[in-house]
């Protein structure tokens, strides 16, 4: 007896001891697992793929709203629910409402937490009160409020079990990506990038909220954790302070590139990958230099923090094309790629291992601001973006309005994430269809206050009345393989399914399921409010069930809600064409749908 | 003038944060009846309106302010003063408060809550982006509030006047 109990406290000693190891694989077990959605990003390759089949291109057309569930928050909800076991969680935008829910009871609530906030906080988020969503691991869930405080919370009960301050929001630092947990870390990114925030990722102790190492975007070596020999940029050495010397003077400190975006984890390689913003302030007269490494792809190691190689896709940005769209990581052959969809119009596609840039290509065909990213490597200009000079906010200079750019500064694709199916070996991209007019001008800094120094305004494509898109992607030959319209932006997150069928929202708020070969629409239910939320699929008792959230807002729903309201030049052509407030009004809700009967 | 606009805002937005109800004074005529030597037009109360020339062409500071409120403040208040989900239309607020109540929220920031959101705007007194231009973008969103067009101003405009080059950079360096 007593020798029994002996060796069950050294189990669980051992057990404790390999509890880093242990929140990891737990993780990785669960986000194999397709009745659940344990990451945000679905799995740590970001692939957004549910292996469910019972919802399928035959019989998507019966599915029916089951339950739905008001969060009480009217605010821009972007992000989706994540399912463990039998409860749902997710979070709202500002107060950053974390909810617990229970799917044995059709949504009746486990746990409900709500921060105080200080409400300051409110006026400092660029685009809208958002938040992408909550992460699991180690029996806790974390979110990244506002305020940019990182909370652990008891998934049992809802109660803190730490937190961790990660940023300033009086000088304009605040949270709204989604954490991702990574073996025994925390990831989190900062957002600001419009206040002269200096973006970073930091990973923190999952079980104690120390911060264990924290990456800059630009800075010193010692901040950017960049080492000047071994770190690379396409495959050379990126030398030393190489985050200070394409800056003039100490503009790096305002520098912008932060990191709102999505992480991936490559379990084997120990590496996560991510994106950085744009470079502040918007006006690039304001700040001479390639202004590295905003707009970088990272790969990072996962337990030092420290740079494996970077790529910088759009040096010297003039555009505001942030970088920090996802990075979906698949194979090809025997060559582990990522696979990128940047806000500036090209789909990259990279070997993971060492950052060689294999394919860069336009994956809408209006983007003009470049025309095309020099693949020759004995190029000067190698893996740069060769841009039209009249597109060129840098070389028009300040206080002239540069016209008819397309991308627009939402990109050809936001933060909205794209989705890959390994049966159709495609990737599925929600995509914005929209060029701009951009006139940058002088601004100075002020902590904490807006640092822009553009004006812009936006509309569609000459000659077209959508904006938005929904494109079918071969990463491998860099091709669009078909690419549906869609009258406004899709701002939300798509999810590919083993029943041959895509799931996503519309700025109207449809939840769309199209097949995944052809395209063909196939079903739709108008949710109470437009849709910039990501999709879930989860089973539940052995029903497949479709998860996601409405609530209009973010950049999408307050720039481009009012811009079409006005017939301006590019919209003077287009009949019938009115506001997205004709179709939609503010409305936080989660609905779920499933296939009728049992 | 600009003293006495500044002192009596200041004293409203004391006023307004210490939570006391205030009546608003409409506007008045926003027809231009002077004009300063950087080219700014006023009405007849005094405060800064926009101005349309007999050929169609708007004054520098209307486009300006066409310019600046699309840099910090459509976030919110969305394109061309028309309101966002965020925040009111400006170019029909502005119809209902004078140009020191305007100023006194701009400097202070303003909060209120209804219907089921927490509305809040920042206080942009520090905020030089904003402040060296609270003229332009008050006469251009009172311009907008009286029939002027949306969009980009596609008009022709008088040009900037060297006193308004010299009196933007003193007030961007800290002087104005």
């Amino acid at each position: 007896m007593r020798k029994l109990t002996l060796m069950s406290c050294v189990a669980a000693a051992a057990l404790l001891a390999n509890g880093a190891a242990f929140a990891n694989d737990e993780l990785i077990k669960l986000s194999k697992d397709p009745k659940q959605w344990a990451l945000p990003t679905g799995d740590y390759a970001n692939r957004r793929y549910s292996e469910l089949d019972q919802i399928n291109s035959d019989n998507v057309r019966n599915l029916v709203p089951v339950w739905s569930f008001s969060t009480g928050v009217l605010r821009g909800h972007e992000g989706g629910p994540l399912v463990i076991g039998d409860v749902m969680y997710f979070n709202t935008p500002f107060p950053n409402i974390v909810y617990a829910l229970d799917l044995n009871h059709e949504g009746r609530i486990l746990w409900k937490h709500e921060p105080k906030q200080d409400p300051s906080v409110i006026p400092v988020m660029c685009c809208d009160t958002v938040t992408r969503g909550v992460a699991y691991g180690d029996g806790k869930i974390f979110q990244l409020q506002a305020d940019n405080t990182l909370v652990a919370l008891d998934a049992k009960t809802g109660a803190v079990v730490w937190s961790a301050k990660n940023g300033d929001p009086s000088k304009g630092e605040t949270g709204t990506a989604a954490p991702q947990v990574v073996k025994d870390k925390v990831l989190v990114g900062i957002s600001g990038g419009e206040f002269g925030v200096r973006g970073s990722i930091t990973a923190y102790d999952i079980k104690t909220g120390k911060r264990v190492w924290r990456g800059y975007s630009m800075g010193p070596d010692s901040d950017t954790l960049m080492d000047p020999e071994k770190t690379t940029h396409l495959g050379k050495p990126v030398g030393p302070n190489s985050g200070i010397t394409t800056w003039q003077g100490d503009q790096w400190k305002i520098g912008g590139g932060t990191t709102w975006g999505w992480y991936s984890f490559d379990p084997e390689l120990n590496l996560i990958y991510y994106g950085s913003g744009n470079p502040s302030t918007w006006n690039p007269k304001q700040r001479p230099g390639d202004n590295r490494w905003s707009m970088t792809i990272w790969a990072r190691d996962a337990d030092t923090g420290v740079a494996k190689w970077v790529y910088q896709m759009t040096p010297h940005d003039e555009w505001d094309y942030d970088g920090i769209n996802e990075m979906v990581l698949v194979n090809q052959e025997a060559r582990k790629v990522l696979v990128h969809f940047d806000r500036n119009g090209f789909a990259y596609t990279l070997d993971r291992v060492t950052g060689e840039l294999l394919v860069a290509e336009k994956y809408d065909p209006v983007v003009n601001w470049a025309t095309k990213v020099d693949m020759d490597k004995s190029s000067p200009t190698y893996g740069r973006p060769l841009v039209d000079k009249k597109y060129s906010t840098e070389a028009n200079g300040e206080d002239v309005n540069s016209q008819g750019i397309c991308p627009a500064a939402l990109g050809s694709k936001d933060q909205q994430p794209v989705t890959y199916s390994p049966l159709t070996g495609l990737f599925y991209v929600p995509a914005n269809h929209v060029c701009m007019d951009y006139e940058p001008f002088r601004v100075s800094y002020t902590a904490g206050q807006p640092y822009v120094g553009a004006t812009l305004s936006m509309y569609p494509p000459k000659g077209d009345s959508h904006m938005g898109l929904v494109t079918a992607w071969d990463a491998k030959n860099g091709k669009i393989v078909w690419s549906n319209k869609e009258m406004f932006s899709v701002w939300s997150g798509a999810v590919a399914t083993a029943g041959n069928v895509v799931f996503y929202g519309t700025l109207e708020g449809y939840l769309k399921a199209i097949d995944a070969t052809t395209g063909q629409e196939l079903y739709k239910y108008k949710t109470p409010s437009g849709i910039i939320g990501n999709v879930t699929v989860y089973e539940h008792k052995g029903k497949e069930y479709v998860a996601v959230l409405s609530g209009i807002g973010g950049w999408a729903g307050i720039g481009l809600a009012a811009g079409l309201t006005n017939p301006t030049e590019g919209l003077g052509a287009v009949g019938g064409y009115s506001a997205l407030s004709n179709y939609t009004a503010l409305g936080g809700q989660l609905t779920v749908f499933a296939l009728p009967g049992k | 003038m600009r003293m006495t606009s500044l002192a009596r805002a200041l004293t409203l937005a004391v006023f307004c944060a210490s939570g006391g109800a205030v009546l608003a004074e409409p506007p008045g005529d926003p027809k231009a009846v002077k004009k300063d030597d950087t080219g700014k037009y006023f009405d007849a109360k005094g405060n800064p309106t926009f101005n349309i020339g007999p050929d169609g062409a708007i004054d520098w500071f209307t486009y300006s302010g066409f310019r600046r409120y699309h840099a910090e403040c459509h976030v919110c208040h969305g394109p061309n003063g028309d309101g966002g989900s965020f925040a009111p239309a400006l170019k029909e607020s502005l119809k209902r408060f004078d140009y020191a109540e305007f100023y006194g929220i701009v400097v202070g920031g303003k909060q209120s809550s209804g219907a089921g959101i927490e509305n809040v705007m920042p206080a942009f007194g520090e905020n030089k982006n904003v402040m060296c231009y609270v003229d332009d973008i008050y006469a251009y969103l009172r311009a907008r509030g009286n029939g002027f067009p949306a969009g980009r101003p596609t008009s022709k405009r008088e040009d900037k006047t060297p006193a308004a080059t010299e009196k933007e950079d003193a007030c961007l360096a800290g002087k104005g």
